[in-house]
């Protein structure tokens, strides 16, 4: 079941936010949204999760347009990580994971599925060690993995991240991007927005580059991250090799005019 | 199950209190002279009573009404008075005293059509947005306008009488209240509790923020409607019968959450059974404390409160000295 987005188009206080974006996302592969500051990245996963109503356009849920599916059912087939990382009260790690079950559960408390999804999440994001510790005591990267934590509790068959790995650590990003790998591995849809050119070599299986609200080109990682596309998207030029290892980095090494 | 374990602690602390505001008061009323045939019987079924079960209820309304509000709006310092209904309540008692409509119903009924009037008001400004900002804003005009248009009335009051008499009912006060007043403010706190009841949920999600709680499907604009609604009957009710009495709300769900953790869900029953208690509490020390005239509640209130913030004041600087 793919998650589409069909000429979205957005305008903000006059500004043309997305113009006419199209993208077909596809469940079990990690795409990588990537674009300068003001792209429409954003703006794009927010219009993909159900938090923003493009002004035209639809956007594609298995076939039916996502206005059409009750907000509960939406909530659990499409999770959604926020870049704003907030937590407002001084809530254990456990507390805040379960959270993610909200739309599950029935009117009267957790059940045994509940408890063994949040679980597995914990499990799989390594929390569970400091399970019992308030979440505003934490680093920023046990944090980061506690709040995708509750996302993943929510078994959600799309995950929709915003930059999560900003502020984090070189180990800490590579164990997030490990993270989105395995999910989609398991079978779910990994949308992120990405900053990092490098992490979105590493992790993608597709990418969306955008700029100006409009899509640049999308495809596989080779097609995509070439000099002239990248020149093209971000005004610079970039040195692209490979480690020893087979991996390709990319460096920007000046800007073009 | 802590938290269970101190909700039942909390419930059996009211009980408790709510016996001794039976007993205790200028006359003091022993057990053993609970029977019909004896004359301190009426004090107690007649004047004890029915001011000590709306104290239970108007604190219980105020004290779940704050943990609403801290939850809804994230902040510790939320109380429901920020939102302009306990204003807007008590501009409709003044009017009722202004003109002398002080027979038994009038007064509660201006008070609940001024508490409509400025929910409605509220919805109003607020409209569709579903924002925390207009919504906090829309509470601090209101309660502005309210508050100038009292101080309007009390100046220009007909008689001396009227002033003195909206003055100090604006103090805030259970002196001499029937089982009228329970007939009005219980039901339509009850309907309150019950709709903010419903909020539980929503509310621990918003603990991530608005996004995340709205892509968990919470729906922002119902959310809204149930707060107002009932933080408005709440509160509306609450000054209908008792007068402004501040602090309540804001203190109660402090003093809870050490025990039972900062999920907002978890602090809204454990913060009603413990406003309920401290209002009965209060009630009785001013009744039994020996003064001239009776202290007013709603000034023993306040007074509570500054010291209150001070020691939480010393104990924030200490987190983060």
């Amino acid at each position: 079941m793919t998650l589409c987005a069909e000429t979205l188009t957005l305008a903000l206080g006059g500004a043309t936010i997305l113009d006419s974006v199209s993208a077909t996302f596809v469940p079990g592969r990690v795409t990588a949204v990537l674009g300068p500051n003001g792209a429409g990245k954003s703006t794009l996963l927010a219009c993909l999760a159900g938090l923003r109503n493009a002004d035209s356009g639809s956007v594609r849920l298995g076939g039916v347009a996502r206005a059409a599916v009750p907000r509960r059912e939406l909530a659990r087939r499409i999770g959604f990580l926020p870049q704003e990382a907030d937590v407002h009260w001084d809530i254990d790690v456990a507390t805040l994971v379960a959270l993610g079950r909200f739309p599950h559960r029935g009117r009267w408390g957790d059940s045994e599925v509940d408890r063994a999804a949040v679980a597995r999440a914990m499990s799989a994001t390594d929390c569970a060690r400091f399970a019992g510790r308030i979440v505003n005591t934490l680093s920023g990267g046990e944090r980061a993995r506690v709040l995708l934590a509750r996302v993943l509790a929510g078994e959600p068959q799309w995950l929709l991240a915003d930059e999560p790995l900003a502020n984090l650590d070189p180990a800490h990003q590579l164990d997030g991007l490990d993270c989105l790998r395995s999910v989609a591995r398991a079978g779910a849809g990994v949308v992120v927005v990405l900053h990092d050119l490098n992490h979105a070599a590493r992790v993608a299986d597709d990418l969306l580059l955008m700029r100006g609200g409009r899509v640049v080109a999308q495809g596989p990682p080779d097609a995509v991250l070439t000099p002239a596309l990248i020149a093209e998207t971000y005004g610079v030029a970039t040195h692209i090799g490979t480690t020893p290892d087979g991996q390709r980095f990319i460096v920007p090494t000046h800007r073009e005019p | 199950m802590r938290a269970a374990r101190f909700n039942l602690l909390l419930l059996l602390g009211l009980v408790a209190a709510m016996l001794l505001s039976l007993i205790a008061g200028k006359v003091w009323v022993p057990l053993s002279a609970w029977n019909q045939g004896d004359p301190r019987w009426l004090i107690i079924m007649e004047l004890r009573a029915p001011r000590t079960v709306l104290a239970a209820v108007v604190g219980a309304g105020l004290g779940l009404s704050g943990a609403a509000m801290q939850g809804y709006l994230r902040n510790p310092l939320a109380d429901p008075g920020l939102f302009g209904v306990s204003a807007g309540a008590a501009l409709g008692a003044v009017v009722s005293l202004f003109f002398g409509y002080t027979a038994s119903w009038f007064l509660p009924a201006f008070a609940l059509t001024g508490a409509a009037a400025s929910m409605a008001l509220l919805a109003l400004l607020v409209g569709r947005s579903g924002s925390l900002i207009v919504f906090t804003l829309a509470g601090v005009i209101l309660s502005s306008v309210a508050g100038s248009m009292t101080a309007l009335a009390i100046s220009l009051a007909p008689t001396p009488f009227a002033t003195s008499q909206i003055v100090t009912w604006l103090m805030g006060a259970l002196t001499d209240r029937s089982w009228d007043d329970v007939a009005i403010a219980l039901p339509i706190i009850g309907v309150g509790a019950l709709l903010l009841a419903m909020t539980a949920r929503a509310l621990d999600t918003l603990t991530l923020g608005t996004s995340a709680a709205r892509s968990m499907g919470v729906d922002p604009l119902r959310l809204q409607l149930l707060i107002v609604i009932g933080v408005g009957l709440c509160v509306g009710a609450s000054v209908a019968a008792a007068g402004i009495i501040g602090f309540v709300g804001l203190m109660v769900p402090h003093l809870v959450r050490p025990f039972v953790g900062h999920r907002p869900s978890a602090v809204l029953v454990p913060s009603a059974i413990g406003g309920g208690l401290l209002l009965v509490l209060a009630d009785s020390l001013v009744r039994a404390a020996p003064t001239v005239s009776e202290l007013r509640l709603g000034i023993a209130m306040s007074m509570l409160g500054g010291p209150f913030f001070l020691v939480l004041l010393l104990r924030m600087r200490r987190g983060l000295a």
